[in-house]
């Protein structure tokens, strides 16, 4: 099941997607442009994967890294499919990144790969935005490149763990103005998703809520204000955002 | 009177408590009527600094200009301590199987009291609630060019509290000392007289990048050369005005 967190008609809905479109929790079906998408979970501890595909890795001029390269993300900075994402008028480089988010469904504490997919509730789709330009070799990459306000659209359907046969093959698209500028598949992740939770939960207790954004593929251009992004994950649907002034 | 919000006794609401003089100057015993658990009295995210202590910054030396950092910090860096590292005033902080050591990083932490966008340093007050203890606990390490989430997400690796001193409660937030005991022993001692960046214009800088919610908390900054404990010890962090947070690692 698809099920996506909607602000309609003054309140606040999970709704599923069904052949008829957008159904409410009472039935009524309504339209995608008819509603304010929300994030569709509240996301806890966020985690966030830096150069996790071996294609990006290089194109940034990285090896691959020996143990994941993992940074944090706090809630100021998350927003809905369809939502607005400002760029810095001092910004040169401002690029998106498509990205498998993988959503903790039970506590998860020391847990091996082999069982780790148990602890998955499902998947959704992040557009990790990055802002080059602010890059600082503390902490790397730091806040200000990468929990900005509004800078990580998510969405816009959080699609159950049991629709997604193999997490580990789905192909991986963002496109600007319609046009395909990146191209991927999670097959190339460096530490895929049963061997991040268990380095993950092997020191610290996951909890559901948690999220994983996987990483992302080569591919990563700068992008102008007015451009239509569009970050699309196989079986999870497209996520659309909007850069602004 | 200095009043503080706490949350203890097992309750889930947080209460309003007078402290008991007027010239609170945070001792161990001030609060040992209040009996039972203590929670961490905050709902927000917890947000870090780095390097906001001039001695911090100073210890880093030449490696400031040579790889991998290649130049000092221009723009705050901050890290996240997450949800499971929380616990509260008297709580464990559970010491890891693959360490013996940890570092203790007393910090003031700025509770924030209303939604802060770009804030100016001139305003900045009015965006500050008051003030908390944290000891953001770390496996120590010696790189700060990776986040170092291995070593500072544990569980229970963020001792917070007892309580969140109103603001009122201080003169000047910039001129507190901060005193770390190991078992009794006086190991450390340092003021925010050395910070950085003050703490309105840790604000204003934090701000321009990132909103800051109502119930956020912003650390000022880790001392340079954090004490060390091991298995069994109690800690305690007394900051003037503001209060002492007490744990042990077990």
């Amino acid at each position: 099941m698809k099920t996506a967190r909607i602000a309609y008609q003054g309140d606040i809905h999970f709704a599923k997607s069904t052949k008829n479109g957008i159904e409410l929790e009472n039935g009524k079906a309504v339209g995608e442009e008819e509603v304010v998408w929300l994030p569709p979970i509240e996301p806890q501890t966020c985690f966030a994967l830096g150069l996790n595909y071996f294609d990006h890795a290089s194109e940034l001029s990285f090896e691959a890294p020996e143990e994941p390269l993992v940074f944090l993300k706090g809630p100021n900075t998350f927003i809905g499919h369809r939502g607005f994402t400002r760029r810095p008028a001092d910004v040169r480089n401002m690029h998106y990144e498509c990205e498998l988010a993988v959503v903790i469904g039970k506590q998860a504490e020391k847990v091996s790969k082999e069982n780790a997919l148990e602890y998955v509730s499902g998947y959704t789709i992040a557009n990790d935005y990055a802002f080059r330009d602010y890059l600082e070799n503390y902490y790397r990459p730091n806040l200000r490149v990468k929990n900005r306000d509004d800078s990580t659209p998510l969405g816009p359907w959080l699609v159950d763990v049991e629709d997604i046969a193999d997490p580990m093959d789905l192909s991986l698209r963002t496109y600007v103005n319609g046009e395909i500028v990146q191209e991927g598949s999670t097959k190339d992740m460096i530490f895929d998703i049963p061997s991040l939770i268990e380095y993950l939960s092997g020191f610290m207790t996951l909890s559901p809520g948690d999220i994983i954004l996987t990483g992302t593929p080569k591919g990563t251009i700068d992008t102008k204000v007015g451009d239509e992004v569009v970050t699309e994950i196989e079986g999870l649907g497209k996520l659309t955002n909007t850069i602004i002034a | 009177m200095p009043y503080a919000k706490a949350v203890f006794g097992g309750a889930i609401q947080e209460s309003r408590i007078e402290l008991p003089s007027s010239n609170f100057k945070a001792t161990s015993d001030d609060h040992n009527d209040i009996e039972g658990f203590w929670n961490p009295p905050i709902t927000g995210t917890i947000y870090g600094t780095l390097l906001n202590y001039r001695g911090s910054l100073e210890d880093m030396g030449s490696a400031l200009h040579n790889d991998p950092y290649k130049s000092p910090p221009k723009a705050p860096v901050l890290y996240i301590k997450p949800r499971n590292t929380l616990v509260g005033h008297k709580g464990i902080i559970p010491i890891p199987e693959d360490t013996d050591e940890l570092a203790v990083g007393a910090s003031i932490g700025i509770v924030i009291s209303k939604k802060a966008t770009q804030i100016t340093q001139e305003n900045a007050e009015d965006y500050i609630e008051g003030y908390t203890i944290i000891n953001d606990i770390s496996i120590p390490h010696s790189s700060v060019f990776r986040p170092a989430i291995k070593e500072k997400a544990r569980n229970g690796f963020c001792p917070v509290g007892p309580w969140v001193m109103e603001k009122d409660a201080i003169d000047n937030i910039n001129d507190i000392e901060t005193k770390v005991f190991i078992n009794n022993d006086l190991k450390q001692q340092n003021t925010t007289k050395n910070l950085v960046r003050s703490v309105e214009e840790l604000l204003q800088d934090v701000t321009e990048f990132m909103t800051l919610n109502k119930g956020d908390i912003l650390m000022v900054g880790v001392s340079e050369n954090p004490p060390i404990a091991t298995k069994n010890d109690k800690v305690r962090i007394e900051v003037e005005n503001i209060g002492v947070l007490e744990n042990t690692i077990q």
